[in-house]
C-alpha cells in the first residue's frame, strides 16, 4: 500500500479512532522524516487492505532496530511504561536523524528530551526520579549547549550513554564512580591525564574507590566554571570531608578567614596550592608544595616572595606545643592577657556599678551625680 | 600643660553661673573623633574577618561585595589611626623631650602610672566593697591611665602585626618564619581584647556608670562644670585651688548645639560599640 492511500483518510487533520485518540498524520512531515521513504505498512505490519480493524498492533520498532532494541532492554529504561522508542525519539511519524535540527536527539535538544522525565515539573517527583536537570541546564556544560549552541559541549548522552544507560552503581556503567575519570576524559584528555598522575588518580586505578574522582569535587550535573566564586566557596570543604585535620588548620588561616567571606575569591583554596588534579604528596620533587618549590608556589599570589616568607606554615596548629611551639606560646600568652585583663576589669566595673547602685538608692553625696 | 593657658579667660561670664573648666583642648577631642571612628571602623571590618564563618559576616561581606571591600576599609581606617599615632607620638616627643615641658613623663598630671595610682586602686576596691571611703583623683584616675596605655600598647601590637600581615614578603626579610603565623594569632586576639574591653570596660566605666550615665559629655565639650570637675578629680581641683591657677584653667559653658552633636555622635558610637560587642560574643561562643 501506499502512503497516499493510507493519507486519503488519515491527513484529515481532526480524524479521531474511537477511544477519541487523534489518528491523522502530516504527510509532508513523515516524507521527510528518517522514515518517510516506507510504506506505512513497513511498520503498521497488521494492515494490508482496506478497510482495516478498529483496532491494530502496537509498532515493533525492533524489527529494524535489533540492536538498539536488546541495548534498550538491558538498561535503566527498559521497563518504560510509555512506549520506549518514541518517549525519547519524539513523534513517531516525524522521528529525524540525530544529527538533524528537527530530531528530539539531536544534540541541542537531548536535555530537553531528557528533562521530560528528569526535570522539575513534578514528572520527576512522581516517579521518583532525581531532578537533574535543573542542575545540568544551569551548569557549565548546560549554559555552553543552550546558550552558545555548543555541539561538542557535554550532554546527558555524552556521559550516559543512549540505548544501554546503566546506574551508576552497575560497574559497567560510565558513570560508575571507578569510570568517571574516562568519562570525562573523553572530552577532558589532558586533565583526565593529569589526574592520574596524580594521588588521587593512582588512588582509583589501585581499585581504591574512596579516592575523588572527577565529580566529587565538580560535583555530576552542577558542574561550574572553576575559577567562578560559586565553585571556589563551596570547594574547600569538600576536600575537608576527607582531609579534616587539615581542614581545620587551614580554617584558623588568614587564607580562610578571607576566603569564608566570598566576593572577590582570590584566596588560596586547596588546589591553589596542591594542584587540583595533579595532587602530589610534598616528598615528590615535582609537588607544588615541595620545599624546593615553595617559593614559586606562593610566589603566584604573593609577589616577592621569599625562602624566609615560604616559612609560613598554611596549615599551623597552634594548639599543639609539640608541633608548634613558639606559635603555641604566642597564643597561649595573648589568651591569657584577653582572660587576665577582661577578668580584672569585669570585677572591678561590676562592684563599682553595684557600689554606685547602692549609693544612689541611698541618696549618699558620695555616689551622686557625677560620682 | 599648654593647653590649660589657651583657656579664654572668664571675664565674659556670669557671675552666680556655674562655672566651667577645661580638660580636653580641642586637639585632644578631635584625637579621640579620630581614635573612636577610625576604631569602630577597624572594629567593624576586622570582625567578619576575625569571625569569618559566622551567619553575619557573611551577610555583610556578601552586602558590600566580599572581602575586598571589607580589607580594603580595614587598611584604610589602619592608615589614619597610624597617622593619629604617630602625630600623638610627635607631640609627646616635641613637649617632653624637645621642650623639656613639666609633667608629661612624671608629676600629678602625667600619664604615666604612679604609686598614688596603686593606691587608689586598692583603696576603690575597698570603697566598692564598703570597707573604706572613696578615693579622691588627680587628673587622670588609674583606670584612666590603663585605658590610655591598653590603647598605646594595642595600637604598637596590632599595626605591627597588621602591617606584618599587609607586608608579608617584606616583614619576611626580617621576621623568622614562624612570626608570620604568630602575627594573626597576636592581630586577631589583641584585636578580640581591644574590642572586647573598649565596648564593655571602658564603655561603663566613663561613659554608662552611674555617675556618667549615658556619657560623659566632657571629651566631646572639652569642659566640664566646677562641680563635676570637683567632685570627679578632686585632688586636682584641691592643687590647682591652692596653686592659684583655677583660674587658668576657666572655659565656658558648652554651646548646646556642641551638647547635642555630642550626645549624638556618642550615642551613635556606643551603640555601633555595643552591636558589635554582642555580635563578637555570641560568634565568640558560638564557634
Amino acid at each position: 500500500m501506499a502512503q497516499a492511500d493510507c493519507l486519503a483518510c488519515h491527513a484529515d487533520k481532526g480524524l479521531q479512532d474511537a477511544a477519541g485518540h487523534n489518528i491523522s498524520v502530516d504527510g509532508d512531515t513523515f516524507g521527510q522524516s528518517i522514515h518517510g521513504s516506507l510504506g506505512c505498512n513497513a511498520c503498521h505490519t497488521d494492515i494490508s487492505a482496506y478497510p482495516h480493524p478498529d483496532k491494530i498492533a502496537k509498532v515493533k520498532c525492533e524489527t529494524c532496530h535489533a540492536g538498539q532494541a536488546s541495548e534498550l532492554a538491558g538498561s535503566v529504561h527498559s521497563n518504560s511504561d510509555d512506549h520506549p522508542c518514541t518517549s525519547c525519539h519524539g513523534v513517531a511519524h516525524s522521528i529525524f536523524p540525530k544529527d538533524d535540527k528537527r530530531s528530539a536527539v539531536y544534540a541541542l535538544n537531548v536535555p530537553k528530551t531528557c528533562g521530560t522525565c528528569h526535570g522539575h515539573d513534578g514528572m520527576a517527583e512522581k516517579h521518583g526520579l532525581p531532578t537533574v536537570f535543573p542542575s545540568y541546564i544551569d551548569s557549565i556544560h548546560g549554559s555552553a549547549l543552550t546558550k552558545e549552541g555548543l555541539l561538542v559541549a557535554a550532554n546527558c548522552n555524552s556521559c550516559h550513554g543512549s540505548h544501554h544507560i546503566l546506574s551508576r552503581k552497575d560497574p559497567k556503567s560510565p558513570t560508575f564512580k571507578a569510570n568517571i575519570p574516562q568519562t570525562c576524559g573523553k572530552c577532558h584528555a589532558g586533565i583526565t591525564a593529569n589526574y592520574f598522575e596524580g594521588v588521587h588518580g593512582k588512588a582509583v586505578a589501585a581499585g581504591k574507590t574512596d579516592a575523588p574522582v572527577c565529580s566529587d569535587c565538580h560535583t555530576a550535573h552542577a558542574i561550574e566554571q572553576p575559577t567562578a566564586a560559586g565553585f571556589r566557596m563551596q570547594s574547600t570543604p569538600i576536600c575537608g570531608s576527607c582531609h579534616k585535620d587539615k581542614f581545620s588548620t587551614y580554617r584558623d588561616t588568614f587564607h580562610s578567614q578571607l576566603g569564608a567571606l566570598g566576593g572577590y575569591v582570590e584566596t588560596a583554596r586547596c588546589w591553589d596550592c596542591h594542584e587540583a588534579h595533579d595532587v602530589r604528596p610534598k616528598s615528590d620533587p615535582h609537588s607544588t608544595v615541595n620545599t624546593a618549590n615553595l617559593v614559586a608556589t606562593c610566589g603566584r599570589c604573593h609577589a616577592g616572595a621569599n625562602v624566609s616568607f615560604v616559612q609560613y606554615q598554611p596549615h599551623a596548629n597552634a594548639r599543639v606545643r609539640k608541633l608548634n611551639p613558639a606559635l603555641y606560646f604566642v597564643r597561649l600568652f595573648m589568651n591569657l592577657l584577653l582572660i587576665g585583663v577582661l577578668t580584672f576589669f569585669v570585677i572591678h566595673t561590676v562592684l563599682w556599678l553595684i557600689r554606685s547602685r547602692y549609693d544612689l538608692s541611698k541618696k549618699n553625696a558620695d555616689g551622686g551625680p557625677n560620682a | 600643660m599648654p593647653e590649660v593657658q589657651e583657656a579664654p579667660a572668664q571675664s565674659h561670664m556670669i557671675t552666680k553661673k556655674e562655672r566651667y573648666f577645661v580638660r580636653f583642648t580641642r586637639a585632644q577631642r578631635t584625637m579621640h573623633a579620630v581614635l573612636f571612628s577610625t576604631f569602630l571602623g577597624l572594629a567593624a571590618t576586622g570582625l567578619p574577618l576575625r569571625f569569618s564563618e559566622s551567619i553575619w559576616a557573611r551577610r555583610l561581606a556578601s552586602e558590600v561585595g566580599g572581602f575586598g571591600a571589607i580589607l580594603f576599609f580595614h587598611k584604610l581606617c589602619a592608615i589614619v589611626l597610624t597617622v593619629a599615632f604617630v602625630l600623638h607620638v610627635k607631640e609627646i616627643f616635641t613637649r617632653g623631650i624637645m621642650n623639656r615641658e613639666k609633667g608629661i613623663f612624671w608629676g600629678a598630671t602625667s600619664m604615666v602610672a604612679n604609686w598614688k595610682d596603686v593606691k587608689d586602686l586598692f583603696a576603690h576596691f575597698r570603697w566598692f566593697l564598703g570597707l573604706g571611703t572613696k578615693p579622691k583623683f588627680e587628673r587622670y584616675a588609674y583606670w584612666e591611665k590603663f585605658d590610655y596605655w591598653a590603647v598605646f600598647w594595642g595600637m604598637i601590637v596590632i599595626g605591627f602585626s597588621g602591617y606584618a600581615m599587609w607586608f608579608a614578603p617584606f616583614f619576611a626579610h626580617f621576621l623568622p618564619g614562624w612570626a608570620l603565623n604568630a602575627v594573626l594569632v597576636i592581630h586577631s586576639e589583641e584585636g578580640l581584647l581591644a574590642i572586647l574591653f573598649i565596648f564593655s570596660i571602658h564603655f561603663v566605666n566613663t561613659h554608662l556608670r552611674p555617675g556618667s550615665f549615658p556619657m560623659d559629655m566632657v571629651i566631646f565639650t572639652g569642659v566640664e562644670s566646677e562641680e563635676e570637675f570637683k567632685h570627679k578629680r578632686t585632688v586636682e581641683y584641691e592643687r590647682l585651688a591652692a596653686e592659684g591657677k583655677l583660674e587658668s584653667r576657666l572655659g565656658e559653658k558648652p554651646a548646646s548645639w556642641l551638647v547635642n552633636f555630642g550626645r549624638v555622635v556618642g550615642t551613635i558610637a556606643i551603640t555601633i560599640g555595643i552591636v558589635l560587642l554582642v555580635l563578637t560574643l555570641t560568634a565568640y561562643f558560638g564557634e
